[in-house]
């Protein structure tokens, strides 16, 4: 667990970058710290690992002041990702991932193999170890940035924007490599972003600043999403921030029935029953075939393009177990938005 | 014209003007170990200074302006000067060529350094470095390619200007200069110039290739 009491920080011309913190991140689970530019939350995230002192306040990392250890100490057992990946570029990516486990004193061979688990970890292929970061992609370059950070197996891990400079596709993949890795390894993460969705999609627990260092709110997403504190977390979320609550709700309680036949439309399966499209005599129609885990905003989405209102529901394996209506949807979806607002 | 270019050709290629305590052999070998002395003391004084300077940021305007003065600075009246002060030795001829050699070293160096990308020491310091290990496992490394820049530019000025060894009495490829300008010898003059000329250009292509060759899985 990360701890902040009452944390200031000021800046030497005078600007104040974090006003009064207090904020608890809980162990095994990602905060996510959100705002404009000048909020204060990378100059948050960059405390904790000393990058930055604070000029008053302390910080504790699993019950110990950070200021009372050794700042290099501290930092090589705290995992550190930043937005351009800051690879060293003389070095090999598999040099590169070995970086915290060699300032630990492990003999080279012993953190090379340690470096080449992880590469597959993150997702890349065995031979990226012997490239120059330069020959890399940058979402391929982000993979490797966590997992040098990863390295030395720390409790805690720090990501400054880490997916900020990667296109929309490449950080949609990186980020549900995340929470995927997440699941896994379970660690404190402390993740910065300016990306509402982002925050949304990968949060436990959100923390949104204001301009001034100023801490607004800090609740999980559904909460923030269905109550936010003022107008300017309302703003901040956007004016969709209906839809986005429904990101977070899946639709394994939405009632599903048999697929109708004889209807102007049929569900067309194949052999094994998988769904392949929608079909009436003149023409056919993409279907987009739900799981249970998928979310409620998803299948409203698929509802709406759907030609006859339903939603094809498959199981792990793509096969078809049932549809459920446009109605039940929107009326589960109107559910809950307000169990969401009303909950205490 | 055509009778001086043919003489000078049989000056450099004879086997007599070759051998011998004043052979250019032996010349050319005072002349390389000048240099190579002279630089190794300013790399010796302009690394550490340039690196200091990169690492911490203080004191850029030395660097900086340290480049200009090198610039101006009258090599010859350098010479004269120490010569006058301490006497006859090697003495002046190393200070004049240390003093033209430093500032290209520290001023590379420097440059070398601050053109680290500033992301890249972050994440240094971040993955729990202490100075000294960025330092040397980042910066140094990084900046190497304009270091070796330095120490090569600083080698081939020193080349060029270590004729002034004969002008205080000592050896090295000077010595055909004076000599020859001495006992109005013309292809002795024009026969000392090329041969600094042709062992400048050499060393420089030669530095220059292994800089290419230790670098080349860098982008820039």
């Amino acid at each position: 667990m990360i701890q902040f009491d009452a944390v200031h920080k000021r800046f030497p011309n005078g600007t104040t970058a974090v006003h009064d913190l207090s904020l608890e991140m809980p162990e095994g689970g990602v905060t996510v710290l959100v705002g404009s530019s000048g909020c204060g939350k990378t100059t948050t995230l960059r405390m904790i690992n000393r990058m930055i002192e604070p000029t008053s306040g302390t910080i504790r990392v699993g019950g110990k002041d950070v200021t009372r250890q050794d700042a290099a100490e501290l930092r090589r057992s705290i995992g550190y990702v930043i937005q351009q990946s800051g690879l060293f570029p003389h070095r090999t990516v598999l040099d590169n991932v070995a970086t915290v486990p060699l300032l630990l004193g492990w003999n080279r061979k012993k953190a090379r193999a340690r470096a080449a688990e992880l590469l597959e970890t993150v997702g890349l292929a065995a031979d990226a170890g012997k490239r120059y970061p330069h020959q890399l992609s940058g979402g391929q370059q982000q993979r490797v940035g966590v997992a040098r950070a990863l390295a030395a197996d720390p409790p805690v891990l720090l990501m400054d924007e880490p997916f900020g400079a990667v296109d929309p596709v490449v950080r949609t993949q990186l980020q549900d490599e995340l929470l995927r890795l997440q699941k896994e390894l379970s660690k404190t993460i402390v993740f910065v972003t300016h990306d509402v969705d982002e925050a949304v999609r990968l949060g436990d627990q959100i923390a949104i600043f204001r301009t001034g260092g100023h801490l607004v709110q800090c609740a999980t997403p559904a909460e923030l999403l269905a109550r936010p504190a003022d107008d300017f977390v309302a703003g901040f979320l956007g004016a969709e921030r209906g839809l986005k609550l429904l990101s977070l709700k899946t639709l394994a309680d939405v009632p599903q029935g048999p697929a109708p036949e004889g209807g102007t439309w049929t569900l067309v399966l194949d052999e094994r029953r998988r769904p392949r499209h929608w079909a009436s005599k003149e023409t056919e129609l993409p279907v987009r075939p739900l799981r249970d885990t998928d979310s409620l905003l998803s299948a409203l989405d698929e509802s709406l393009a759907s030609p006859t209102g339903l939603v094809a529901r498959v199981d792990a394996d793509g096969v078809l177990t049932g549809v459920s209506s446009r109605d039940d949807i929107h009326e589960h979806a109107g559910r809950a938005h307000t169990e969401a607002r009303v909950a205490a | 014209m055509y009778e001086l270019f043919k003489n000078l050709g049989k000056w450099l290629t004879s086997g007599a003007s070759w051998s011998g305590s004043d052979g250019i052999a032996h010349r050319l070998a005072e002349h390389l170990q000048y240099s190579l002395l002279a630089t190794l003391i300013a790399a010796a004084i302009g690394l550490p200074l340039g690196l200091l300077i990169g690492h911490t940021g203080r004191g850029a305007f030395v660097a900086i302006n340290l480049a200009s003065f090198g610039r101006a600075l009258p090599t010859v009246g350098l010479v004269v000067l120490v010569f006058l002060a301490g006497g006859l030795s090697m003495l002046p001829v190393y200070v004049a060529l240390v003093a033209l050699a430093v500032p290209a070293i520290v001023t590379n160096t420097y440059a070398g350094m601050t053109a680290v990308d500033p992301d890249v020491k972050d994440a240094a310091r971040g993955q729990g470095m202490r100075g000294h290990q960025v330092l040397f496992q980042v910066e140094l490394p990084l900046a190497l390619p304009l270091i070796m820049t330095g120490l090569r530019l600083a080698l081939i000025q020193v080349v060029a200007t270590a004729t002034i060894a004969a002008y205080v009495s000592f050896g090295g490829l000077g010595r055909y200069v004076f000599d020859g300008l001495a006992q109005r010898d013309l292809v002795q003059v024009l026969g000392g110039a090329v041969l600094v000329a042709v062992v400048a250009v050499v060393l420089d292509l030669a530095l220059s290739g292994l800089q290419r060759f230790l670098f080349r899985h860098r982008t820039a």
